[in-house]
């Protein structure tokens, strides 16, 4: 089934030739209308003019999520603040938020790459479609929300939590498509479960995940959990949102709208472009955007791309299921963590920064956190209940810091590894995610 | 007249608290008495020495972070009570004690106890006023 079967088959020749004209308008916008554009092309002394073919594209600098949080809040918008009429935000955890402004042609861009998603994942106008992303300025709740009024489905806007009520209505209304977080989704079939409700009885036909990083394994037990195919979702704040990636029946990777986004992988450490099948860092540009265009976004994730037509005869190129991060980055029970808030947090109870190690698991369904802190002279004491106060009391600057409570561990000074080459290793994830 | 003890932070690890004492044997430190606090992450290693000073330097050289303590020696008779009387004069007189631990030794038959508190100094106007003898510094250091 096809949203925009013209759209979404067009020969490669046509496809490149429509991303060269729309990156060319593009680029040129932003020269013009952005000065935080005009001013970095100017310095690299390149220019709108410069982009005559789509390899062009390699002459424009990277921009990294401190270039999108320097312009805070409406720096990047290409057009009047009257003509913006939404904005989302990420959630700022480590710093300033990137805000991301749509004029209305903008939503109804994204309203059509969902509702495109929708019709890959077999849902139509028939469906009832039961929508858990949270809604307010996570971009997960609204896009899924207009996709669905695009197709004429039935959206229930029930936003994240009250999992009862979730179990309920989704027996009660005949829910056909779940949207959730691989983490809440399990959840939620346990849930139901202890409810009485057999959530493989509730007549599901497909299931919409994202936002957080998944394994094969987890998609298998999500879909035997409710018995109905579940398709991964990739999208991002900074670029749109949700949408930018939807996978279809074949289940082998997302397309990328490419009429709307020029996806290039780099190599994260030479910033050199990578071919066809080769791992590396992806960078997505906004070819049709007059809110907010982003060119050449470091979205940090670790993919590889295919451009041989799908099985489901789409050509757009497949991006594999995202296997890493070139950064720090853990998403832990939904929530983006750097290292760096949990240093902030460590270096206010001691004047010095200690060593520390982030240990992530999932012994189940939810993710644990501890953290391993070195203990020094001044976090020291000579008493069981002050270590214990310690440790509390680091685990509350942590939790004030990220928004979970971690387990805290007190470990003898010198007993984390130390770096080597470069950066220390503080992230282990053992939860089997890449 | 206080004594300073050697609080050591060790994690609770196989191999740990003998890497400890190895450090403190291979220097010629000798332990009068020893307690340990432990949790399931990590213990508090608690040591009077002959040289705490030295000790400290050797085990801070060693990547351990240790703390002198001050703390009180008592004598005990070494005898069913001998405890319970110290203990009866504490209670009564309201000291909060933070911890405790007692040894022998063969010079005499009394034992010594050895105690932590918040208030220190309190205690050993309370200590000293009920006539429990209190036990120089030196002469544990020395048994």
């Amino acid at each position: 089934m096809f949203w925009d079967e013209k759209a979404e088959c067009m020969s490669r020749e046509e496809i490149e030739e429509l991303q060269l004209r729309k990156l060319q308008a593009t680029v040129k916008r932003a020269f013009d209308k952005v000065p935080f554009y005009n001013k970095k092309y100017t310095e690299c002394e390149v220019f709108p003019e410069d982009i005559e073919t789509l390899k062009d594209i390699e002459k424009l600098p990277i921009l990294t999520k401190d270039d999108l949080r320097a312009s805070y809040p409406f720096g990047l918008f290409a057009v009047d603040q009257k003509d913006i009429v939404e904005v989302h935000s990420s959630s700022g955890t480590t710093g300033k938020p990137v805000v991301s402004g749509y004029t209305k042609k903008d939503l109804d861009i994204w309203a059509e790459l969902i509702a495109r998603g929708l019709k890959m994942m077999g849902l139509d106008e028939n469906d009832i479609i039961q929508n858990t992303h949270g809604y307010g300025m996570f971009t997960g709740g609204f896009g899924v929300h207009y996709g669905v009024l695009k197709i004429g489905a039935t959206i229930i806007p029930i936003s994240t939590g009250q999992t009862r009520r979730q179990v309920e209505i989704m027996n009660d209304f005949g829910t056909t498509c779940l949207i959730f977080t691989p983490s809440y989704g399990l959840h939620l079939g346990e849930v139901a479960r202890e409810e009485g409700v057999d959530p493989t009885k509730v007549g599901l036909k497909a299931i919409g995940f994202g936002s957080e990083p998944y394994t094969e394994e987890i998609r298998q037990r999500i879909q035997e959990s409710f018995n109905a195919p579940a398709y991964n979702i990739y999208g991002l704040t900074e670029i749109m949102g949700p949408g930018v990636g939807m996978e279809c029946c074949a289940q082998n990777g997302l397309h990328i709208a490419e009429d709307y986004f020029y996806p290039e992988i780099i190599d994260t450490n030479t910033n050199k472009i990578l071919g066809e099948g080769q791992k590396g860092e992806l960078i997505l540009t906004n070819l049709e955007r007059e809110g907010m265009p982003v060119i050449r976004f470091r979205t940090k994730d670790i993919t590889a791309l295919h451009y041989d037509t799908c099985k489901c005869g789409r050509t757009h190129v497949r991006m594999e299921r995202i296997t890493g991060r070139a950064d720090d980055m853990i998403k832990v029970k939904g929530v983006a963590v750097f290292p760096s808030q949990i240093e902030k947090a460590l270096l206010k109870v001691s004047d010095v920064e200690p060593h520390y190690q982030i240990i992530v698991t999932r012994p189940d369904i939810l993710d644990e956190i501890e953290v391993k802190v070195e203990a020094s002279q001044s976090l020291f004491f000579d008493g069981v209940k002050e270590m214990m106060n310690v440790q509390n009391k680091i685990a509350d600057y942590i939790q004030n810091e990220i928004g979970i409570r971690v387990k805290v561990t007190l470990v003898e000074p010198k007993s984390l590894p130390r770096a080597t080459k470069g950066k220390a290793k503080r992230v282990i994830d053992k939860r089997n995610l890449h | 007249m206080k004594i300073k003890q050697l609080s050591i932070f060790i994690e609770n690890q196989p191999g740990r608290l003998y890497k400890a004492l190895e450090i403190l044997a291979q220097e010629d430190v000798n332990i009068r008495a020893l307690s340990l606090a432990d949790t399931s992450e990590f213990a508090i290693l608690r040591l009077v020495v002959n040289s705490p000073e030295k000790g400290m330097e050797i085990l801070e050289k060693n990547n351990f972070i240790v703390k002198l303590t001050d703390i009180i020696g008592v004598e005990l008779d070494d005898t069913p009570g001998g405890l319970t009387k110290v203990l009866k004069i504490l209670n009564d007189e309201n000291i909060d004690l933070e911890y405790l631990y007692a040894f022998t030794h063969d010079q005499t038959s009394k034992a010594i106890l050895l105690l932590h508190a918040n208030d220190l100094d309190e205690m050993i106007n309370v200590l000293d006023s009920n006539n429990v003898k209190i036990v120089p510094a030196d002469v544990v250091y020395n048994l």
